[in-house]
């Protein structure tokens, strides 16, 4: 971890993401929904696979920047830049209030407790329907523009500006695991009692940690109401919640693209499946996820990891 | 398990903690660190009244512990974890802007650390793939890497084969006099060879303390602990 400089491997990775604007045209709208759920699984990457705070509510702030981002839209202002970060702002308050209480607990407790969060704020956007839409979502707003550039049907500037954030957020995290906040979540991790021991406030640091990831998802959320130009409840979903933390299993926690790969072949995995299946998708995703933590605990990436190293 | 005890450090003493399993050593060592809160009483350091203090400002203060059990980063190597533990000290390790090899002077003196342990050449390889014995060596180089003043040793020996305790407590030994250093230790060879005072615990508390003359001559403590060797 000492070693923080680009390995090949990465740069080729991000120019393929490039790929999709040569290749297939006809997927950038599905390409920029992978990018913003795999934003939103890397977000959850830095409180799960760094500080180890197992969430099942990490939606309820990629719903509040999904949500504050529609309604800034809708009644003050659609340009998408500042929107994205006042939710991002707005989650990460949201996060940083909460997770006074979050840090305070661990194990099954704490998954309860993010859970019942989630389900929380899930039921309050329901019910407060004259400023969120309800059930039928955040309409009557459209974001014509970022930069200058029109959203247009096919997705190119939606996918190039998910991408772009997605970059930026990226290089943010990888900037914060290689530094000593990043070496303090491992620690965390790795052996929370012992924290104290060394000194640690390890409280403070989780609360950091929570708020980030916060701010990242509420990010993400924002995007996919630019890209979208509407609001569905589903963004403070528990399924969301819950299909994030799979991704993020799925493609291997604690290991920065885990998040990103996983969202790939989750998003990808579905948009062929459910085409032909759609009432077989979950039982496919199931049965890969009982495959995966059987026999490849650290995710996908993480096997690929001792693969390459038991091949070496 | 504790109970009303009064024990003074002073400071660069070499003390030892003997006493039979269940004496309350260990629990004694988690009062005074923080890691249990006590129903009554004080800890001082340097005259200063600690007791309200959570673990991490008693370390703060000056007052480090090691674990009796392995209480290690598996997964970070034994350099990340010392200077971990140094950046901790200095204050840098809420600064999550800054890559770590930016660090270089905590760097260097969490290389510096595991060299006075020799453990220099281990420092890239993770903390589960060391021996057992370098294991036990990483506990004590975290509790330095707080640079402490007073440093509680729960058995830094524990499991350590008997040829391997040695080295280990030469290089305990061979920590600066101005640290003042308490450890718990069963192997009476050690604890004569090593500690200027020993303090005998039994039931919670401190039945008898002096030099390890005194202890070796102390007929209760011949009958209550040293005794269970002969018989055993």
């Amino acid at each position: 971890m000492l070693n923080i400089r680009w390995r090949p491997l990465e740069v080729v990775f991000w120019l393929c993401t490039l790929l999709p604007f040569a290749v297939a045209p006809g997927y950038l709208s599905l390409a920029s929904q992978i990018a913003i759920t795999a934003l939103f699984a890397l977000s959850l990457d830095l409180i799960l696979g760094y500080a180890g705070i197992v969430s099942l509510g990490h939606a309820a702030f990629f719903g509040l920047g999904a949500y504050s981002a529609g309604l800034l839209a809708k009644h003050l202002w659609a340009e998408p830049l500042t929107g994205l970060a006042l939710a991002g702002a707005l989650s990460g308050l949201v996060g940083y209030a909460t997770s006074h209480v979050v840090v305070r607990f661990r194990h099954l407790a704490l998954i309860m407790l993010t859970l019942g969060f989630g389900l929380l704020l899930h039921e309050a956007a329901n019910s407060a329907s004259a400023l969120t839409g309800g059930a039928d979502g955040l309409q009557g707003f459209r974001v014509p523009s970022v930069l200058g550039f029109r959203f247009d049907l096919y997705g190119t500037t939606a996918y190039g500006y998910a991408l772009a954030v997605l970059f930026a957020c990226f290089l943010i995290s990888r900037r914060i695991i290689h530094s000593p906040f990043g070496l303090a979540l491992r620690g965390i991790r790795e052996n929370a009692t012992r924290m104290p021991a060394i000194g640690a406030p390890s409280r403070a640091h989780l609360r950091k940690a929570y708020t980030l990831a916060a701010v990242m998802a509420g990010i993400a959320g924002a995007l996919l109401t630019h890209t979208t130009s509407t609001v569905s409840l589903e963004v403070l979903s528990f399924g969301r919640s819950a299909d994030v933390l799979v991704i993020l299993i799925l493609g291997g926690a604690g290991r920065l693209y885990g998040g990103i790969l996983g969202a790939i072949l989750y998003m990808v995995a579905r948009d062929q499946f459910s085409g032909a299946n759609p009432q077989y998708w979950y039982f496919w995703i199931g049965l890969l996820l009982i495959a995966v933590v059987m026999f490849l605990p650290n995710g996908i990436l993480g096997g690929l990891a001792r693969f390459s190293r038991r091949a070496a | 398990m504790a109970q009303a005890l009064d024990l003074e450090l002073p400071a660069g003493a070499r003390y030892a903690l003997i006493g039979p399993n269940g004496a309350g050593k260990t629990t004694l060592i988690n009062l005074v660190t923080g890691m249990l809160a006590p129903d009554g009483g004080s800890v001082l350091l340097d005259g200063e009244d600690i007791t309200a203090l959570p673990a991490e400002a008693r370390v703060k203060r000056g007052l480090a512990r090691t674990f009796q059990i392995n209480a290690l980063f598996p997964q970070l190597t034994a350099l990340e974890s010392v200077a971990l533990a140094v950046l901790e000290r200095d204050g840098h390790a809420h600064n999550w802007w800054r890559g770590l090899p930016r660090f270089g002077a905590q760097l260097d003196e969490a290389q510096a650390i595991l060299e006075s342990l020799r453990l220099e050449s281990q420092g890239n390889r993770l903390t589960r793939e060391l021996a057992y014995g370098e294991q036990r060596l990483l506990e004590i180089a975290l509790a330095l890497a707080t640079r402490p003043r007073v440093l509680l040793l729960d058995e830094p020996a524990a499991g350590v084969p008997r040829d391997e305790t040695a080295r280990l407590f030469a290089a305990i030994a061979g920590l600066s006099r101005e640290l003042t250093v308490l450890f718990i230790e069963h192997d009476m060879e050690v604890v004569f060879r090593f500690a200027s005072r020993i303090l005998v615990m039994v039931g919670g508390r401190i039945l008898v303390q002096g030099t390890p003359e005194e202890i070796a001559r102390d007929p209760i403590v011949r009958e209550v602990y040293l005794g269970r060797a002969r018989h055993a």
